[in-house]
């Protein structure tokens, strides 16, 4: 392989280091862990369109190991994508299925369906038998309506009008269960989801932080609020801990200039047609 | 990552199914205690939890043993119930015994020697003993599940200890730091880093959170403060 | 033992104003036995962009090997530096790729954009979930002590000084409460105009 041409890497995932890892495991060493988001995500249908709501912490362990995640993927114009599971999984596999879809959206020329999309993604799930990590809510208008999925790590996926995922899914889905009803308004609408992903975040210890809620609406119009409602607020510290210069022991320093790289834009020159 | 290489259908399983019992659940909770001349302050957070979810989120994890003892307990919550119901009967038969109350260093030493006595099923709880010893000084004993003592003058320990005893190290123990002069801490200042610890705990360990009680210990007897935390 | 404690290493990167941090200590271990106390687990992709990796030491080299040559192409082809967001995009991608035999490392970025001089932080996990807080990033086997250390002491809007004594305090701090960590420590600490990089004095037990 020439530098100058690189080899085209072959698609899809590799499996180069599998037996290497397998051999480590088998000495007694413990794989780790990736990234889960504990979450709790939600979605509804409403009068006008759909909302989706999640929380935003990841956790790794009993650890937080992000505080303020964004788990509402974008997968079309017209449809959004709540994700729950393995956090690389969730990220990974929403946005290849959004570019397989604007290729689709480009070739067809025609606003892409909901179930198109969630045909995708379960057929994708499927064919990795769970081990792709991703359970998703998936929700979107096109000309057929609003549409609501519901996708399994397996591959199995359930169209309804309200849903909840992930480990607070019992606590949001209690609040659904109570307050739901067909054709609700949509300040009414936000607020039930807000609550129930409130109710995730208090009652679940996987979920935490604050609440994005995203409103599409019919006609393709969307909302996206990042941090609807700080449902935490950080407490306040009573010290400041800054130190006094030359707290910490050095041995060496070394500093490096770092020269300015200007770049000089040149004006095109008409043509000379004289 | 086995599952990968070879799959598993436990439908399909051919071998016989075995049936395992955890006597242990892990409840979570955090304890942090510092040392002064004169005082000594425990703080334990009051969220009781399992796994995913809170049990409650106002239990008390800090047990007065003494005018001048406090046990501070995390991990197994039936287990932390039944040591120190065992522990106060203990104390009161020595006073009956003895017509006299129990000192912090005897009770430190009575506990080590409780929680060996189970050396082979042991009390699944992480100890944090505080008190006055015999000069009014403050003191902090803390434990391994089965009963090494070491007496110290701060301490962290629970579900959030790793993430709390590097601070206290930094700014009671004044360790990795040039140019600052020993002194002894103050009470004012121990009680605002317990608040500060425990405000950074909330923020990483999902098992703490909240709100926190805290125990103040001086000659004049023990004085009890809360202290909100967030609750997610 | 997890494999991503096999060697040991503690990582930690921070925003100040204008300027960003990130540290490791020295240590290479094999398992509780330390073998060397100069190893380098941070390593220049840029100027002003570094790149540290914790975790398995074979892998930390193999992954820098790949990244800096995955760098150089993209510089050689697109004729400018790689931004810091370019750049952790690509090793997310490149870490995915292998999600079911992946590396055992969990990266730690730190770096300014070439252009605008933005601060920009980021970590992620061993399969390339990226993590891009306001505040820091840590990794290692001493990223629970590292988390209490650093949710206390950081704050907004740290000169390169202040930032400097909070990211060595934070990490010496957090390595002395683990074992498989510490053995000296590196700090850099990088600004528009220069990088300083510091090897601090720490316990070596």
């Amino acid at each position: 392989m020439s530098v100058l041409c690189p080899e085209i890497p072959a698609p899809g995932f590799s499996f180069d280091n599998c037996r290497r890892n397998v051999m480590l495991e088998n000495k007694g060493l413990v794989l780790p862990k990736a990234t889960k988001t504990g979450t709790t995500i939600v979605g509804i249908i409403y009068k006008d369109g759909v909302i989706l709501g999640a929380d935003t912490r990841a956790t790794e362990d009993t650890t937080v190991a992000d505080k303020n995640c964004e788990k509402i993927h974008y997968i079309a114009p017209n449809m959004y994508c709540c994700g729950a599971g393995t956090a690389a999984d969730t990220e990974m596999t929403t946005q290849m299925i959004s570019s397989q879809l604007e290729l689709h959206r480009l070739y067809t020329g025609r606003v892409v369906r909901v179930a198109t999309a969630n045909q995708l993604l379960k057929q994708y799930l499927f064919r990795y038998q769970g081990y792709v990590g991703a359970a998703l809510v998936l929700g979107g208008v096109d000309t057929t309506g609003s549409h609501l999925y519901c996708i399994f790590p397996h591959g199995s996926s359930d169209q309804l009008h309200y849903t909840t995922m992930g480990s607070g899914s019992l606590a949001a889905m209690a609040v659904f269960e109570s307050r739901w009803k067909p054709d609700m308004e949509e300040a009414e609408g936000v607020q039930l989801v807000r609550d129930a992903i409130a109710a995730g975040i208090f009652n679940d210890l996987g979920s935490g932080s604050n609440v994005d809620i995203c409103i599409i609406r019919k006609g393709g119009n969307v909302d996206y609020k990042r941090t609807y409602d700080e449902a935490n607020k950080k407490g306040q510290k009573q010290n400041s801990y800054k130190y006094q210069k030359g707290t910490t022991a050095v041995l060496t320093t070394k500093v490096v200039d770092v020269e300015e790289v200007t770049v000089r834009r040149i004006e095109t020159e008409e043509m000379d047609t004289a | 990552m086995s599952l990968a290489i070879r799959p598993y259908y436990p439908d399909y399983s051919t071998v016989p199914t075995q049936h395992h019992f955890n006597p242990y659940a892990d409840n979570g909770g955090s304890i942090v205690a510092i040392a002064g001349n004169d005082f000594v302050i425990i703080g334990a957070d009051t969220r009781l939890s399992a796994g995913f979810s809170i049990y409650t989120r106002e239990q008390n994890k800090l047990f007065s043993l003494s005018g001048t003892t406090v046990l501070g307990c995390s991990g197994c919550w039936c287990d932390t119930l039944t040591l120190t119901r065992i522990l106060k009967s203990r104390m009161q038969m020595y006073q009956q015994e003895h017509n006299k109350v129990m000192s912090t260093e005897a009770c430190a030493q009575m506990l080590s020697t409780m929680l060996y006595y189970k050396r082979f099923f042991p009390y699944y709880i992480s100890n944090v003993l505080v008190g006055l010893d015999n000069e009014g000084k403050g003191c902090v004993y803390s434990y391994d599940p089965i009963g090494h003592c070491e007496k110290a003058t701060y301490r962290a320990g629970g579900s959030a200890g790793a993430l709390l005893q590097p601070l206290l190290d930094n700014q009671i123990g004044q360790k990795n730091m040039l140019n600052v002069k020993p002194e002894s801490v103050t009470k004012e200042r121990a009680l605002s880093i317990i608040k500060d610890v425990f405000i950074s705990a909330a923020e990483r360990d999902i098992y703490t959170g909240d709100s926190i009680s805290i125990n103040i210990i001086t000659k004049d007897g023990i004085t009890q403060e809360t202290f909100e935390l967030r609750k997610d | 033992m997890s494999i991503l404690a096999y060697n040991g290493g503690a990582m930690v990167a921070m925003k100040g104003e204008n300027c960003v941090s990130i540290a490791a200590d020295r240590r290479f271990g094999i398992q509780a036995q330390t073998v060397a106390t100069n190893f380098e687990k941070i390593f220049e992709m840029g100027p002003q962009l570094y790149v540290g990796l914790p975790g398995l030491a074979t892998d930390t080299q193999t992954v820098m090997e790949k990244l800096r040559f995955r760098k150089n192409l993209y510089e050689l082809k697109e004729n400018r530096s790689i931004s810091p967001k370019v750049f952790s995009a690509m090793v997310s991608h490149m870490l995915y790729e292998k999600r079911f035999g992946p590396f055992f490392v969990e990266p730690v970025i730190a770096g300014l954009d070439p252009k605008t001089y933005e601060p920009f932080i980021c970590n992620m996990d061993l399969i390339g979930c990226i993590n891009q807080p306001k505040d820091f990033v840590v990794g290692g086997t001493a990223s629970a002590q590292l988390y209490g250390m650093c949710e206390a002491l950081w704050e907004p809007n740290l000169g390169p000084d202040d930032l400097f004594e909070i990211t060595s305090q934070a990490l010496i701090n957090a390595f002395d409460r683990d074992a498989m960590s510490g053995w000296g420590a590196t700090v850099y600490i990088i600004e528009k105009d220069k990088v300083t990089i510091r090897n601090l004095k720490t316990r070596m037990d």
